[in-house]
């Protein structure tokens, strides 16, 4: 594994682009993945999301599924799929520096 | 070896190929010939890709108001159960297979199917009903949930498939 720089920052990534070390990630390295992303700015909603994802996979180990999303980040699921068209789930988790969530739901 | 066929192969692009879109088809209505098809839809909408829905024959109980809180495991007929075909018969016998398999899919966060509905729905998959089993049985929209978008025919269906794979469940 090489490390990569992003926003000036070194970085290991896995072969998808994920940062494999959550404790890496800033805000500055979250804004600049989000834009090569189809993401240019990062709203409040964005961040409630990807601030979400990443406290509870950082308590639980594991990224929550897009029902908990839905239900618990506060963000609704259409809402969620318009703020990140391409998949919330994954998109927020790659943003937020943690692994890709590997559940089926 | 190309040289030794008639017909050379074609190569193809060295760009991986992707699913950009899935037309899916649900045509059973027991819980486990619903489930599949709905965890594909909501699958492929987390990867970003299209997803259509076609419920046709018993599937379309996924989508009725009266019956997609009642769906069941089929106890019946499921070599799948590992079970006497006269002990999958018991009175009850269906309901309480139902509540097992339906706790076990709590425990990793699958919904019911009425969620399970709401959600593909509000995650972009469209949803059809099959035109033909909906005359059948004599139906109209408001029999339907209102997640349902549309009553389509098979050619339709085709059509709103075009430029995707077609999954039969």
């Amino acid at each position: 594994m090489t490390a990569t720089l992003i926003a000036d920052t070194p970085v290991d990534l896995d072969a998808e682009g994920f940062l494999t070390d959550p404790a890496q990630w800033n805000e500055r390295i979250a804004g600049e993945i989000a834009a090569e992303h189809g993401i240019p700015e990062l709203t409040d909603r964005h961040w409630l999301v990807v601030r979400f994802m990443r406290e509870r996979y950082l308590a639980t180990g594991m990224a929550p599924s897009i029902r908990s999303l839905g239900k618990e980040s506060g963000v609704p699921v259409k809402e969620l799929y318009q703020l990140f068209p391409k998949g919330p789930a994954k998109l927020a988790a790659r943003i937020g520096g943690i692994p890709k969530p590997k559940g089926c739901i | 070896m190309d040289a030794l066929l008639e017909h050379p192969r074609t190569r193809l692009p060295a760009e991986p190929e992707t699913i950009e879109k899935v037309a899916i088809v649900i045509s059973k209505g027991s819980l486990e010939g619903i489930y599949p098809g709905l965890i594909m839809a909501n699958g492929a909408r987390m990867e970003g890709i299209e997803a259509e829905l076609f419920f046709t024959f018993f599937g379309l109980d996924a989508i009725r108001k009266d019956r997609y809180e009642k769906i069941k495991v089929a106890t019946v007929g499921n070599p799948g159960m590992h079970l006497p075909t006269l002990v999958g018969a018991l009175p009850g016998f269906s309901a309480l297979a139902t509540r097992m398999m339906k706790r076990q899919m709590e425990k990793i966060d699958i919904p019911p199917v009425p969620e399970f509905v709401e959600l593909v729905s509000d995650s972009g998959a469209r949803l059809y009903a099959c035109k033909a089993t909906v005359d059948m049985f004599g139906l109209t929209m408001d029999d339907f949930v209102p997640q349902v978008d549309d009553i389509i025919s098979v050619g339709e269906f085709y059509e709103k498939a075009a430029g995707g794979q077609i999954v039969f469940t």
